[in-house]
């Protein structure tokens, strides 16, 4: 991955480009044509009643956080393989917008919940497994802030990455044991979404799902390119550090020469 | 690599048997988990009984917590880890040695555990054969993550909080597949159980290879 030529070009060292901005603009388009489908031009569910329109925002942030954290290990792969800094903070990145998918995937699935099961929370397979998935997201950040104290990316350790790398096999790994697990005592299937879903409904889902991945995908590119920045300033801090301690004792030398 | 494996496993023991560190802190804090939940869930109204699987787990999860800690502690201390890295000991050796150390320590543990939930919960053994392999299983997989997830977290100043969060969600499947594997052996039909003995199993395989390939690299790590 090479480094975006792009990023703090602007005047005011933004983090936007064009094609940021395109991405932006479409996001916010796709955000207003689904709020009309998800409130006003979609009917209501026959069971579910209005409450099913929450379900175009929450399945669509959930298969996002799955995305993102499938990226996170992609990201700490292909780190661990060139370890250039890119995938490095590519992981990072995706890690930190997808722990916000995450969370919104917990609220939505709660606010959801109330409603139609009568609890904010139930011990369903998925919103189990999506709160474990919270929780590693939380401790991946929490390394690699170690790792990034450790200095630039030559130095930095494999920690983060290899917590990085399992962490998609061990979301698949923990979703699929605990859905075994509640499957075998779950007193009544409740079908989250009408299995017949068509029409309007299926379109508005689709929709939803493109428009948070438009949505991921501009926040990421913002995060990625916020993280490289920060990147090059601990660079330059270190570069100017080492110029002002040079400077140092090449005026030391030179005393030290004069009194000889 | 078994070898380098017994090795470690034998001193790690030894410093173990000789600091007393595991008979006179961690197996009492193992008790003092069991008294805890006694306290805290009424034991007049059965709670404790139908529970005992899952409380003796979570009791073993968190003892595990404790023995990791010490086993990676017991290294940091005048260089050891240095020592171990120039010792030029096959690294995917040391992992299997240190899981090894710490899983018969796990297993005594789980002894004294069992003896405890029989004794103070009430818990009726019925599927005994189904009770040793799913401790054998789990403890394997316990100690294979721990010593992986251990190595990472080592030598860092934020240790003792940040192994818990990066370890106990990555052990959910086996707390999962215990706790069913032993509600099964105690007081249950003793098939049902198999399955999830079948789980522990696999989570242990896919572990112990995953340290035995990284564990080299971790050991490089500048700490």
């Amino acid at each position: 991955m090479t480094a975006p030529h792009a990023v703090g070009s602007g005047p005011s060292g933004s983090t936007s480009s064009g094609a940021t901005r395109v991405l932006g603009g479409l996001s916010l388009a796709g955000l207003a044509l689904l709020l009309g489908y998800a409130l006003v031009w979609s009917p209501a569910d026959r069971t579910q009643r209005d409450s099913v329109r929450l379900m175009y925002v929450h399945v669509p942030s959930a298969i996002v956080a799955f995305a993102a954290c499938a990226l996170t290990t992609v990201a700490a792969a292909m780190w661990l393989r060139r370890r250039t800094e890119g995938w490095w903070v590519l992981g990072g990145a995706s890690a930190e917008v997808g722990l916000v998918f995450t969370a919104l995937t917990l609220v939505t699935g709660s606010i959801w919940g109330r409603p139609t099961w009568g609890t904010y929370w139930d011990w369903d397979p998925r919103i189990t497994s999506t709160s474990l998935l919270f929780v590693m997201l939380v401790g991946y950040l929490a390394l690699r802030r170690i790792d990034n104290e450790a200095g630039d990316a030559a130095q930095r350790g494999t920690r983060g990455a290899i917590v990085g790398l399992l962490l998609f096999p061990n979301v698949v790994v923990v979703h699929y044991s605990v859905d075994w697990w509640r499957s075998l005592h779950q007193t009544a299937t409740i079908t989250r979404l009408d299995p017949t879903i068509e029409g309007t409904m299926l379109f508005t889902l689709m929709l939803g799902i493109v428009v948070f991945g438009l949505i991921f995908a501009w926040l990421l590119v913002h995060r990625f390119r916020v993280g490289w920045l920060e990147e090059r300033v601990e660079h330059a801090g270190l570069d100017d550090a080492l110029r002002a301690r040079r400077a140092e004792a090449g005026v030391v030398a030179g005393l030290g020469g004069g009194t000889a | 690599m078994l070898r380098d494996a017994a090795l470690i496993a034998g001193k790690d023991l030894r410093v173990e048997l000789r600091s007393q560190v595991t008979t006179q802190q961690v197996a009492p804090f193992a008790v003092l988990v069991l008294i805890l939940f006694g306290v805290a869930l009424d034991p007049d109204r059965g709670i404790l009984a139908r529970a005992s699987s899952g409380l003796f787990w979570v009791a073993v999860l968190f003892c595990a917590l404790l023995a990791i800690q010490r086993a990676f502690t017991i290294e940091s201390a005048d260089g050891g880890r240095d020592a171990l890295r120039l010792s030029g000991l096959d690294p995917a050796g040391i992992f299997l040695g240190k899981a090894a150390a710490i899983a018969l320590q796990l297993a005594a543990l789980e002894v004294v555990l069992a003896v405890g939930v029989v004794i103070m919960y009430g818990a009726e053994v019925t599927g005994a054969p189904l009770l040793i392999a799913t401790c054998v299983a789990a403890t394997a997989g316990l100690a294979a993550a721990g010593t992986l997830y251990g190595v990472l977290a080592a030598g860092l100043r934020v240790r003792e909080t940040l192994l818990p969060i990066l370890l106990l969600p990555v052990l959910a499947p086996v707390l999962i597949g215990a706790t069913k594997s032993f509600e099964a052996a105690l007081g249950g039909v003793a098939s049902d159980g198999w399955p999830w003995c079948g789980l522990l199993v696999a989570f242990a395989l896919t572990y112990l290879a995953v340290g035995t390939l990284a564990f080299g690299t971790l050991m490089e790590e500048p700490s």
